[in-house]
């Protein structure tokens, strides 16, 4: 009996599941050279005929996200541009195959190497197009692969997800791979387990696997007393994701019948596309730094993105956050290097340093708060000067709107509460209108303990007593004083951390829009 | 007389001018007969705007100030047609791939 093997890797479609271990990565396969240039050329290009056809066939059977992602592969395939090199080698002597395979090398290598995540994974397509010419060529077969297996390997195709049949159950998990692959996000869209980045592995694996995609971890070899444990979180997990679903179109109550407000964040106004708005009470945070890209953004496009949002969520509120660029979130031409950036100028600091960029903002905001429920709050508030100051730009900007006739609306002015000055004395804060709390911010600073810092991340923990209070005490003040108060940190969605959050007297919570769900569940098993 | 365009236009779709955006971007390029180019910079290097693999290989983020020209019949027409759907964020209506 081999001994357990345990791989972590990192989750990018949770889900569970057990089944024979499928090895993806190809044996090398043989190719018969060609007489002369001229059979290798056409040898090729039959091949990339056939490639081309069985993509068609396959776009005309398939809609939504994956015939685009085959479109796209077509379009590559069809293009002269990728092809041309190919061809050339054949010209100069190359056999088919390894023109075709430098050829296509040359281009991957190009996208491999992006600092762009999203380019990066687009890798996947490049190889995907590769290898089903390179399989025509050397007539090799893919095998099949059983009813409900585990995909191992270093990456899978988008077309070989797509030619799976996932109905019987299987997952998929990847030695290399991206979270934001196309593969991925067809995952997450089907329900797929699947996990990536688990390395390289010493062994040769095969037998029964246990992909835990929730947490991001197989077991080769499991004992039986593991698969008796993962048969529980599987079961537990399907529970859990079913009974959360039922709960996603109804509003959100405690079991004792305390209804509590739940908003979603959004990072682009594209977010909203895919929400259903009657599942939602609001957007609780609209985060405007994907405005700040490597350019400063001007006005129109901005009033522009706030428009779409406010239209779209009818009457609920809509808060948008005046861009927090600087800590880990740098603007080219607008934040500065410094040596401690969670501690510098950023978020409401700059913008009061660069008055001439918030104010293009702040005219954005005004004209835009006509189109719906606008409230706009500031990040990094650590004193009430701060938010007066701000106050007074947007004052004065209405006037100037106003005298120009355009038209134009005050929204409501509020404050982030994640600087731990304002959460220990909230009481200098009577003027603003409504606080929302930044957990993450506020956490990490209360616990000085960075959150994209791995190792000092068991520090980094909202549900620390210390923060804990902090928010019970900003929540006790805006009920004394009737100011609205809200969390817009990832605590707000995480199940485990809502129950302290209802205790710590909050009733308004902001989450990302995948988590709406079991957000709402988790709030319907809080007794407060 | 041969007519020739040229337009600037911000990307503000979230995952630049990538995969699904550059299918609808070439497309719509190729069906104008005029050379239709498109560069990161004004002073370029422009890449050729029909070709899928030169505009993927333009690397161009959200945020980029994509330049756009043209020489040939419709230059006008076919720069403003490519522009306006940039503008609209290439009419995606999906979520994009998203990391957590």
């Amino acid at each position: 009996m081999p001994e357990p093997l345990r791989l972590k890797g990192i989750s990018a479609s949770a889900g569970y599941a057990e089944g024979p271990l499928f090895n993806l990565d190809p044996v090398v396969a043989r190719y018969n050279r060609k007489a002369t240039a001229a059979d290798e050329r056409l040898a090729l290009g039959t091949a990339i005929k056939a490639a081309t056809g069985r993509l068609a066939t396959l776009v005309a059977a398939t809609e939504g996200d994956a015939a685009e992602i085959l479109e796209f592969q077509l379009a590559m395939l069809e293009d002269d541009a990728l092809t041309g090199p190919a061809f050339a080698a054949i010209a100069v002597g190359q056999p088919a195959n390894t023109a075709w395979r430098q050829a296509l090398d040359a281009e991957i290598v190009g996208y491999e190497t992006s600092d762009q995540d999203y380019f990066r994974a687009r890798a996947a397509d490049m190889r995907d197009i590769r290898d089903q010419v390179l399989r025509t060529l050397t007539e090799e077969s893919e095998a099949a692969a059983p009813a409900g297996a585990i995909f191992y390997g270093e990456d899978i195709a988008p077309t070989r997800f797509l030619e799976t049949d996932w109905s019987s159950g299987g997952g998929i998990a990847l030695k290399a791979g991206s979270a934001a692959s196309h593969v991925a996000m067809l995952a997450r869209s089907r329900g797929v387990p699947m996990i990536v980045g688990l390395g390289a592995s010493p062994a040769h694996l095969a037998g029964v696997a246990l992909l835990d995609a929730e947490h991001g971890g197989i077991i080769l070899a499991p004992s039986r007393a593991e698969v008796e444990a993962f048969r529980r979180k599987s079961s537990s997990f399907a529970a859990r994701r079913d009974r959360a679903e039922t709960f996603l179109t109804r509003p959100a109550v405690t079991n004792a019948g305390t209804a509590v407000r739940v908003q979603v964040n959004i990072a682009d106004p594209s977010d909203v596309n895919s929400i259903d708005v009657s599942t939602c009470d609001g957007v609780g945070l609209m985060r405007t730094e994907f405005l700040f890209g490597k350019t400063l953004p001007d006005e129109e496009t901005q009033y522009r993105a706030y428009r779409k949002v406010l239209e779209w969520a009818e009457d609920r509120p809509v808060t948008i956050r005046t861009v927090d660029a600087g800590g880990d979130k740098p603007v080219p031409g607008f934040t500065v290097e410094e040596g401690n950036p969670f501690l510098g100028l950023r978020g409401i600091r700059l913008s009061l340093a660069r008055p001439e960029v918030f104010r293009v903002q702040i005219r954005a905001l005004l004209r835009a708060a006509i189109h719906g429920n606008l409230k706009v709050m500031f990040p990094m508030i650590a004193v009430v000067d701060e938010y007066q100051r701000a106050a007074a730009l947007f004052a004065e900007e209405k006037a100037a709107l106003a005298a120009r006739g355009v038209a134009q609306k005050m929204p409501p002015l509020g404050i982030m509460v994640e600087v731990p000055s304002v959460a220990i004395a909230p009481e200098a804060f009577a003027e603003v209108a409504f606080l929302s709390i930044g957990s993450n911010d506020l956490t990490q600073y209360v616990m000085a303990a960075a959150r994209d810092n791995a190792s000092v991340a068991h520090l980094n923990s909202i549900r620390h007593p210390a923060v804990l209070r902090l928010i019970a005490s900003v929540a006790a003040f805006g009920r004394a004083q009737k100011i609205p108060v809200s969390l817009c940190g990832d605590a707000g969605g995480d199940p485990a951390a809502i129950p302290a959050l209802i205790e710590a007297g909050l009733r308004d919570l902001s989450v990302v829009p995948a988590q709406l769900a079991m957000a709402k569940a988790a709030i319907a098993d809080v007794s407060i | 007389m041969s007519a020739s365009a040229e337009a600037t236009v911000l990307i503000t779709h979230e995952v630049g001018l990538h995969a699904r955006p550059s299918v609808k971007f070439t497309k719509l390029a190729k069906t104008f007969s005029a050379e239709v180019e498109v560069a990161l910079a004004a002073n370029g290097p422009w890449f050729d705007a029909k070709s899928i693999v030169k505009v993927m290989a333009a690397k161009a983020p959200k945020g980029t100030v994509l330049h756009i020209r043209a020489r040939g019949d419709g230059a006008g027409e076919a720069v403003g047609a490519l522009v306006e759907l940039v503008r609209r964020d290439f009419d995606e209506g999906v979520d994009h791939a998203r990391t957590a």
